[in-house]
């Protein structure tokens, strides 16, 4: 039984936007610095400051999927295993917060996978990988869905 | 309510929470599949040179004769491309080139044609996993087609072939397997397999998949029918998908018309198809991101809306039962009604508490409308498989709308009903309707319990109706089986033929239009509607132009001009997707939240710009929504022509039954009084005083009359906007227009039939127009 997972968490106020997560993330992911649709975590300015679009390892996307591509880990992180996508995206539409991510010209989507790199990688300390339980992120609401008797 | 039925769980069962799959609680079955595979006999093998699909198309299709084991392999040409695009085109130009107009459902020459499109197995969309079928119908000898998802297009064409075709007659039972793996097409015997789908289709994914994995089942496709296709007119094809979290080999369902029965009359038990895997890249898509962006654009409209708009997520198409019940469109008793006080029992609301929710229940992979509900561990109560637990695909909108048809007004009938439909091989849709009519003939006397060979088919006999069904797949030779299974018209000719009743009646009440029986909507008080079913080329089907909203919900269509162009404009639009290799819900049964302000709501425009950028995107060239349009206009006319050339493609095989249009019976009449009293005053013109003068048959008579003048001046008006003459034959001019300049023989067909309806005197107007009355057109030979 799964219970605790590693997630990024955000401090907004120390984000001063290098970019460096996102280059960092985008090696892990492609083995490239540019950032951007390459990388899983994204800063985005917002209010005059940043804010982070990253996946929190809530699990929706696990029971989107067609072919179980998706999986939640003994470890927790929700990750895709590329031998048995098609690359349909149900799983980047889907995802309430955009933390499921397409590259251009990618078959595949990618996503965080908690390792760190982008934390590792914050000069500003504005990231942190921090444990919680399942319970505090998981979600699952692909039923009831507006139906009442 | 037997005990069984009461232990289903009465709250929905989800799942949802991560890797293991869902337990359904069916019924565990062992096949030996060695024993079965023993029986194989390899009669026919041919080699293929294993090629990537190009830009949407595989360039080949597959021909197999069943008598003389010929298989071979058909090049597509450029031409074929242009004029066809794919899909249900392919099927009928290969028909028009390799059969003959004369030939009949059990001729061996009939071509039975599975077709995919450009489009087709596209992952990034929802709905692009159709099949689309053509074959000469049993019921009404020209051609039907059909369509449903599962995965057998999309692998037919992933292993090398947009289209397969079948033709001749094998002298026993045989399956063909497609080895998209190995490059091999092989014709080998089945002795030992069960016949009805639900076993048939579990044993051959086990027997055909790669190896013991969920991963190596879902690249397997099985195509079968069942024993009720073999004995009836009302066979269907059931194409498998591989549920892997049910762990169950699911079902979609295409065969209005009798597709089934054609292929069991071939002894076809099955098709095979098996592929190496796929992903988004294998339709070979000349622009990924712009099909991608596409698809996410369209998918989250789903995530976001669905559950404010139609909930086809969580109950499917049966979320219309309510609509339908509330505008008086839901047929009961056999279309005598639009509504029944005991609907609300048969509503979506207590099949969502059947059907296991959280599953992603796409009949193709990446398809989010996931329309293809199920409820699992049903305790069947009747038939071969009775007390064994089972997964039922469905029930969609058709069957429920089928079950109210026939007054059964109860979810575990309705279930057990659709079950045991899909297993045997049997469409729904015609066979409820039938049913329908028998049940009313039932209650008029003029059939009764020993004409019936003792079923008491009486309106809400659930359990009489599954005997039917049981007593059509055991090949029951009664006398009153063998012509109750091969639908409406034939019984109709029945009940003439014996005297049992009086001929108006029971030609007004059996709702059928050239031989295939109606769908499941009242459509009395829409004469878009009546058009739309009456006009079909395949018979009175809805997904040719389903225009019942449109007219009566949304009233978008007030004037004979806007009907008349809504039937040119959608049957063509929706023929499209049968082209292509695509599912029309996902064009309509989710809208964009500002669909209500465009110039045109009821096209849905975003949609239809959405598949213009797919299709450029997969082709490599630019795309245009009229572009779509000059496509399927073209397949739209030449399937018209076909039907001329097979006999069927005038006025005459175009006037729908009077049930449809109107009220057959008094107690119609009264049931709805005020509201055809309204009409015959405002619409007839006939006076207060007048009309309380009048005896109810009277004011059916006037109103019938009233409703066929207005019928015939639509006919007109939807003849003339299609280019067709006044008797409803495309004319050579259009069909030219349309780019079929070299197709020498079809247009000489064409004209000879024009010529011959001018001999008859029959290319004038159907309706009568006085003085002030908007003709179609005022030259009288337009169509020259």
């Amino acid at each position: 039984m799964v219970e605790t997972v590693k997630i990024i968490r955000f401090h907004a106020e120390k984000c001063r936007g290098h970019y460096d997560c996102e280059k960092a993330c985008s090696q892990v992911q492609f083995g490239d610095d540019t950032g951007g649709d390459h990388s899983a975590i994204r800063i985005v300015k917002s209010n005059g400051g940043f804010s982070m679009v990253n996946c929190d390892q809530c699990g929706l996307c696990i029971d989107v999927c067609p072919v179980q591509a998706l999986k939640r880990l003994p470890s927790g992180v929700v990750t895709v295993n590329k031998e048995l996508c098609i690359g349909c995206m149900s799983c980047v539409a889907f995802c309430p917060v955009d933390g499921m991510r397409r590259a251009k010209g990618m078959v595949y989507p990618h996503k965080c996978i908690s390792c760190g790199a982008c934390v590792r990688a914050c000069p500003e300390g504005a990231l942190e990988l921090v444990e919680v339980p399942i319970s505090e992120v998981e979600r699952v609401v692909y039923y009831h869905q507006g139906v009442c008797d | 309510m037997s005990e069984e039925c009461l232990n289903h769980a009465e709250t929905a069962r989800t799942i949802g929470r991560g890797n293991g799959p869902f337990i359904t609680g069916n019924t565990e079955r062992t096949h030996d599949i060695d024993r079965l595979r023993s029986g194989h006999k390899v009669l026919a093998e041919y080699t293929f040179e294993r090629k990537p699909v190009k830009r949407g198309y595989a360039g080949r299709i597959l021909y197999v004769n069943l008598t003389d084991l010929e298989i071979r392999e058909i090049p597509l040409t450029s031409d074929v491309k242009e004029k066809f695009t794919g899909g249900k085109g392919f099927g009928l130009k290969m028909t028009w080139d390799l059969m003959g107009p004369d030939t009949r459902w059990n001729d061996p020459e009939n071509i039975l044609a599975l077709n995919s499109g450009p489009l087709n197995g596209t992952t990034q969309y929802s709905g692009m996993g159709k099949c689309l079928s053509t074959t000469v119908s049993p019921s009404t000898n020209i051609i039907c087609d059909s369509n449903a998802g599962g995965y057998f297009a999309p692998y037919l064409k992933f292993s090398g072939f947009d289209s397969l075709i079948l033709q001749g007659k094998a002298r026993e039972d045989i399956l063909v397997f497609i080895d998209g793996t190995a490059g091999k097409v092989t014709i080998e015997t089945a002795p030992y397999e069960e016949t009805n789908s639900h076993l048939l289709s579990e044993q051959l994914t086990y027997m055909y998949a790669a190896e013991d994995s969920e991963s190596a089942r879902q690249k397997v496709a099985v195509v079968s029918a069942g024993k009720g296709s073999e004995n009836s007119y009302w066979g269907i094809l059931n194409i498998s998908f591989y549920d892997p979290r049910r762990r169950v080999t699911r079902m979609k369902q295409h065969g209005r018309g009798g597709l089934g029965t054609v292929f069991r009359d071939k002894k076809l038990k099955a098709l095979v198809a098996r592929i190496e895997g796929f992903n988004g890249m294998t339709n070979d898509p000349q622009d990924i991101d712009r099909i991608t962006e596409t698809g996410i654009k369209h998918n989250r409209e789903i995530r976001d809306l669905d559950m404010h708009e139609n909930n086809m997520r969580t109950v499917g198409t049966g979320n219309l039962v309510e609509i339908m019940d509330a505008y008086d469109l839901l047929p009961t008793e056999n279309y005598r009604f639009g509504s029944f006080p005991k609907a609300s029992r048969i509503y979506s609301t207590r099949f969502y508490k059947r059907f296991t929710q959280g599953i992603p229940d796409g009949c193709w992979y990446g398809c989010n409308i996931a329309c293809s509900k199920a409820v699992d561990g049903f305790v069947l109560r009747t038939g071969p498989y009775k007390g064994e637990r089972v997964t039922v695909d469905g029930p969609e909108y058709e069957t429920i709308g089928g079950g109210a048809n026939m007054s059964v007004w109860d979810v575990d009938w309705i279930l057990e009903f659709n079950f045991y439909c899909d297993t045997y091989g049997l469409d729904t849709i015609s066979t409820a309707t039938a049913i329908a009519f028998y049940m009313e003939m039932y209650e008029y006397g003029i059939l009764n319990k020993e004409r019936c060979d003792g079923l008491e088919l009486c309106f809400g006999n659930a359990e009489a109706v599954l005997e039917f069904l049981h007593r059509i797949a055991s090949g029951d030779r009664s006398e009153f089986i063998q012509v109750a299974s091969k639908g409406v018209r034939r019984m109709k000719d029945h009940l003439i033929a014996k005297g049992w009743g009086d001929p108006d009646l029971i030609e007004n009440c059996g709702m059928e239009v050239k031989g295939l029986e109606y769908s499941e909507y009242v459509c009395k008080e829409s004469l878009a509607q009546q058009g739309g079913y009456a006009l079909a080329s395949k018979g009175p089907q809805h997904d040719e132009a389903w225009l019942i909203f449109m007219d009566m919900v949304n009233n978008q269509i007030p004037t004979f001009k806007d009907k008349a162009e809504a039937l040119h404009y959608f049957p063509i639009w929706r023929t499209w997707f049968a082209i292509v290799g695509l599912c029309k819900l996902p064009w309509n049964d989710i809208v964009p939240a500002d669909n209500a302000s465009t110039d045109e709501p009821a096209k849905i425009p975003e949609h239809v710009r959405n598949y213009a950028e797919i299709m450029s995107g997969i082709l490599g060239r630019e795309i245009t929504p009229q572009d779509l349009m000059d496509q399927s206009e073209r397949v739209y006319n030449w399937q018209r022509a076909m039907n001329v050339w097979m006999g069927k493609g005038r006025r005459k095989d175009d006037i729908p039954p009077y049930r449809s249009m109107g009220p057959v019976t008094e107690m119609e009449y009264l049931s709805r009084k005020d509201r055809y009293d309204n009409q015959l005053k405002e619409l007839v013109g006939i006076s207060p005083e007048e009309l309380s003068s009048m005896s109810v048959a009277d004011r059916i008579r006037v109103l019938r009359e009233h409703r066929y003048e207005e019928y015939n001046k639509l006919v007109d008006a939807v003849y003339y906007r299609r280019g067709w003459t006044p008797n409803g034959v495309p004319s050579p001019k259009k069909m030219r227009e349309l780019g079929f300049s070299d197709e020498k023989e079809m247009l000489e067909m064409l004209q000879k039939a024009i010529d011959d309806d001018d001999a008859a005197g029959l290319n004038v107007w159907g309706g009568s127009y006085g003085e002030g009355d908007e003709i179609p057109c005022d030259d009288p030979r337009y169509w020259e």
